[in-house]
């Protein structure tokens, strides 16, 4: 790891005048992206600017039928919350299946998304479940957050601090593990809202990171059944392919896995 | 003899200090003015070293001395060595490139060190790295087995003309075409051996350091054997003279072969300490791991089995390409010659054998010894092809096994081992019974009502251990013997201390060699200290691998004992008025046989030292040693049956069964070799399902992290049946055969003719999830073609 200069602000307005302040400061919450990537000299950040404690980023509520989850709620909140498991239920398994106890203790929804790896599980569940992303200067929907791999519409020294999602009638998470790193090479999200509409939204998968699958949508929200989308099948051009998985079979893991998470939404 | 003798099991008195982290481990060492090494590498698989410029690095703040191979070859440091000759076919010697320990002029392998920074601290010896320029004009790669043998293939060394570094062969070429030409059924395969990480839980590191008063070196290091590691840094390496050189191998956190060897990074630490006239520590990090320890494994091979008409085996032909790496490491040359091939007759009766083995450079990291050693590459051939046959002449896997299985002992081999003993069908029996093979066929139909696919593998291992008759392995090329030491020191209060040439990096040798102790004089194993690890403390040893600690290492400690046993006898028989061979020991007692005279053995220990009234003659103190050669390999045998369970939607396969039935001969602690088995068969399945290195075309390794190179985890393997059926090694004392590689040589041959089994289609290791997805649907698209 190069030096670096570590800060614990007391508030989200000191958090971003420290970031404007720096040369090039990098937030830290969880670190589980973040010091690895440092510690193999792959990030050279003159500062670290740590929200990981601020009370704005903390917390987890249900107001009518959203559910607000503070950036920098660990996953393991998450997965244990009892209000999360009461709302979303799909959201919760979701947070418990990220990496591993370790990681699950440390890592954080703002700074997953924020990382906005093409493997992880929280991007998937945020576009799936039509979730609003507010940050220290708006709030946008994650779809318009997202932009590609490890890339977000944020602005330097622009710091994620909650995440809203609205409840859905019914949803569910599928995920097909990595056998090496335990990353997801499909998770699919699929949710069907209270209105009827339904969403699916898928990571590991796509060249670009997280994206939707629209004609699966359609096709579920004709009819919600594993079997409404026997027939269909994702293009394998748009898709990853590496030593772990070729495009076309992360194409076949993508229905089998958005099969599954229908079934598991019943 | 007592709770805490043979048999038992005895909780791991080492385990309180790892558990609690008192361990003390390289790393943990530290010293006045310790200077900290990082290696520049390089980033090419195949290159010219142009120059290498250290100017800017030496300015560098705490900066104390920027090195590079130059340097080493001006103090006249050693080349590598390869321990090992093998002699090609047409009896000339294997040609070996020369492997400096930073090389000056042509790199072949990513990570192999071009030079290294010495600073005041770690941070500082990296930044500095990062500023050493070396200019490199890239050559052409080879990368794959196969390639490596091709006309035209890019050359690694000049000594070594094609890249081939020997054509061995074994057995007899005639006799074996013979056979084949009377066969009524030839079954023939291709199969590979996947390269494998060692990945110990600790990397490797060294602290180096030179006492000029005395021109003394020290260097504590992660080693299996810290003797050869001495021998080899004087003899051959020309670095420190042997009695000026104490090594140091403290706890070691696993090594499964890997720290066998010597290697550049520890000698230049070693060589560096003088040069700078500070102490030198060295940390390896886990990416340098991947691209530095030595590999293992990596086998290309032909093979064809002739049957008779009633599926007796009549002969087997084998041809194996064995992937070196970039240079020869100091047993590599053995491995996929005599720790293989001498396998390939298994548990079988094969009147006829014929194996060949190339062995080739490439661009590669250098492969060596990593559990099993050769064996698991033939007990994967011979077990994939016993299945494969059975399955192909229409009889059921264990059949043909049990048709094939020798019965009489001792049994020559075609292929130079003479088995001593065993009992292969008792465990073959054992197996499918607590398998509970006979219920399969309805879990099969059960999982085929959920979708899934279940497939049942056996694999009836042989293994040659307790590695080795010295005498026996010189003949065939080894540059050492393979005996072990001990020495007994029994302290005046009766307390004991083991000195052993073994040495202990996750055996437990300090509970199981205490155990021998407590077996033989009654004593506690709280009683009893296990010395090792230490050149100036224990008397040359070979050190541990091969499964031999038990099998050898113990039996030097049982002559030991029984010199320590005699003396006392006669002590005792003089201080009772008694015969001395009336004089039993019980308890922590020496008794007279048939009276009520006794004395505890502290007593008897301590008249040993007061020398006040000892036989006429007797030379006052108790403390023996002994030095133990073996007769013959051991022959651990067993069968693995591994239970699968596919997913055929995602090609993801669940151990869901596993059971071992092992004959070990005689077991010390019974748990201690549970833990061995379990761990063996964690790395097994590893190696079946999901272990694996990839290079890309230009040799950089694609899988050099654990985001990329799948190391199985608890749930990646089931809870194991656990089994064992016994007959006594007939060639060592204690009739002990060895654990410690059974676990990973016996299982991936189980897994994989399982999954074959389920899917129906042939598939290589690792049998990841996209593999067997795709071997299922190309099955099915065969089918409905």
């Amino acid at each position: 790891m190069y030096a670096t200069t570590y800060h614990r602000p007391a508030s989200l307005a000191e958090a971003s005048a420290l970031l404007a302040n720096a040369d090039e400061a990098k937030i830290l919450a969880g670190g589980m992206t973040l010091l690895p990537t440092m510690k193999n000299r792959l990030a050279a950040p003159s500062d670290l600017v740590d929200v990981g404690r601020l009370a704005e980023l903390a917390g987890v509520s249900l107001a009518g039928d959203t559910l607000t989850i503070g950036a920098a709620t660990k996953h393991y909140e998450v997965a244990g919350s009892a209000t999360v498991k009461g709302a979303i239920p799909a959201l919760a398994k979701l947070a418990g299946g990220i990496g591993d106890p370790q990681v699950r203790h440390m890592g954080t929804i703002g700074g997953s998304i924020s990382n906005n790896d093409p493997a992880a599980d929280y991007p998937a569940g945020l576009v799936g479940l039509g979730a609003t992303v507010t940050t220290s200067k708006r709030t946008l929907a994650a779809e318009d957050f997202f932009a590609g791999l490890f890339s977000t519409v944020l602005d330097a020294g622009e710091i994620v601090t909650k995440v809203s999602f609205p409840v859905p009638a019914k949803a569910a998470y599928a995920k097909f593990p990595n056998p090496a790193s335990r990353y997801a090479m499909a998770g699919v999200m699929v949710v069907k809202a209270r209105d009827g509409s339904v969403r699916v939204a898928v990571t590991g998968a796509g060249g670009n990171g997280v994206f939707r699958w629209h004609a699966a949508e359609a096709a579920l929200a004709a009819s919600f059944s594993a079997a409404a989308l026997d027939g269909l099948s994702v293009d394998a051009g748009d898709l990853m392919s590496d030593i772990h998985g070729s495009s076309e079979y992360r194409a076949n893991l993508v229905k089998v896995m958005t099969q599954r998470a229908v079934a598991a939404a019943g | 003899m007592g709770v805490e003798g043979i048999g038992a099991r005895v909780q791991r008195k080492e385990d309180k200090r790892f558990i609690t982290g008192k361990g003390r481990y390289t790393d943990d060492f530290k010293m006045a003015g310790m200077g900290h090494a990082h290696f520049v590498r390089s980033p090419h698989a195949h290159a010219k070293v142009r120059s290498i410029d250290t100017s800017a690095a030496e300015a560098m703040p705490g900066v104390i001395a920027v090195l590079n191979g130059t340097q080493l070859v001006a103090d006249k440091v050693g080349n590598l060595i390869c321990g090992w000759m093998i002699h090609s076919k047409d009896g000339t010697p294997m040609r070996m490139g020369a492997w400096r320990a930073m090389e000056p002029e042509q790199v072949r392998f990513v990570g192999q060190a071009v030079a290294v920074v010495i600073a005041e601290t770690k941070n500082q010896a990296r930044d500095a790295a990062e500023a050493v320029v070396v200019d490199y004009d890239e050559l052409p790669v080879v990368v794959t087995t196969a390639d490596a043998l091709a006309a035209g293939a890019p050359q690694l060394h000049p000594e070594a003309p094609g890249n081939l570094i020997y054509d061995w062969h074994i057995g007899d070429e005639a006799a074996t075409a013979a056979a084949f030409g009377k066969a009524a059924n030839v079954v023939e395969m291709d199969i590979f051996n996947n390269r494998l990480v060692p990945n110990p839980m600790e990397p490797r590191a060294a602290l180096a350091s030179w006492d000029e008063s005395e021109d003394h070196y020290t260097l504590y290091t992660t080693s299996q054997n810290p003797h050869v590691a001495r021998l080899v840094l004087s003899a051959f390496y020309n670095i420190a003279p042997e009695h000026k050189l104490r090594v140091i191998a403290p706890d070691v956190g696993g090594g499964f072969g890997s720290k066998i060897y010597i290697y550049p990074e520890e000698m230049v630490c070693l060589w560096a300490s003088k040069r700078i006239g500070r102490p030198v520590k060295w940390n390896c990090d886990r990416t340098e791991a991947f691209l530095t320890d030595a590999h293992g494994r990596d086998h290309v091979s032909k093979a064809r089995m002739a049957f008779d008409a009633d599926h007796k085996l009549l002969g087997l032909q084998v041809s194996t390409v064995a992937n070196i790496g970039a240079y020869m490491s100091l047993f590599s040359s053995c491995v996929p010659t005599y720790l293989y091939a001498t396998l390939l007759s298994g548990q079988y009766n094969i009147p006829a054998i014929y194996a060949e083995v190339k062995a080739v450079y490439t661009n590669t990291v250098p492969v060596d010894a990593y559990r099993g050693a050769g064996r698991p590459e033939a007990t994967y051939l011979l077990e994939r092809m016993m299945e494969t046959s059975a399955r192909q002449l229409g009889i059921s896997p264990a059949e043909l096994r049990r048709r094939n299985f020798i019965t009489q002992f001792p049994h020559q081999t075609p292929v130079i081992m003479c088995y001593d003993n065993g009992n292969y069908g008792a465990h073959l029996d054992a197996a499918e019974a607590a398998a509970d093979v006979a219920g399969f066929p309805a879990r099969k139909a059960e999982a085929a009502r959920r979708g899934k696919l279940r497939g049942l593998g056996y694999s009836c291992y042989i293994e040659a251990c307790g590695i080795a008759p010295s005498a026996a392995v010189g003949s065939l090329g080894a540059g050492v013997g393979l005996w072990e030491s001990a020495e007994v020191r029994v302290n005046p209060v009766g307390t004991i201390e083991i000195l052993t040439g073994s040495h202990s990096h996750g055996q437990g040798h300090e509970t199981t060699f205490a155990q021998l102790v407590s077996e033989r004089l009654g004593v506690g194993v709280d009683q009893v200290q296990i010395v090792h690890g230490d050149t100036d403390k224990v008397q040359f040893g070979m050190g541990t691998y091969g499964s031999r600690s038990g099998a050898v290492g113990m039996s030097a400690l049982l002559k030991a004992l029984e010199k320590v046993e005699s003396k006392a006898r006669k002590i005792a028989a003089h201080l009772m008025e008694a015969a001395e061979g009336d004089i039993v020991i019980e308890n922590g007692e020496l008794k007279v046989a048939g009276t009520d005279k006794k004395l505890p053995f502290a007593n008897v220990a301590l008249a040993a030292y007061t020398a006040h009234n000892l036989p006429a003659g007797m030379e006052p103190g108790l403390k023996e040693g002994a030095f133990y050669d073996p007769q013959n390999f051991t022959f651990p045998s067993g069968t693995y049956i591994a239970e699968v369970e596919i997913d055929p939607a995602t090609g993801k396969t669940e151990v869901v069964n596993f059971t071992a039935v092992d004959d070990f001969g005689r077991i010390i602690n019974p748990m201690i070799v549970e833990g061995q088995v379990h761990g063996g068969i964690a790395q097994g399945i590893g190696q079946a399902l999901i272990e694996g290195t990839s290079y890309s075309d230009n040799g950089q390794l694609l899988t050099a992290s654990y985001m990329d190179y799948g190391m199985p985890r608890a749930d990646d393997v089931p809870s194991f049946g656990i089994h064992h059926t016994t007959t006594l090694c007939l060639t060592n004392p204690l009739g002990m055969k060895g654990c410690g590689e059974a676990g990973a040589i016996g299982s991936p041959p189980a897994v994989i003719n399982a999954i074959t089994d389920a899917i129906g289609a042939s598939i290589e290791m690792p049998a990841t999830p996209q593999r067997v997805w795709a071997a299922i649907n190309g099955g099915m698209r065969a089918a409905a073609e």
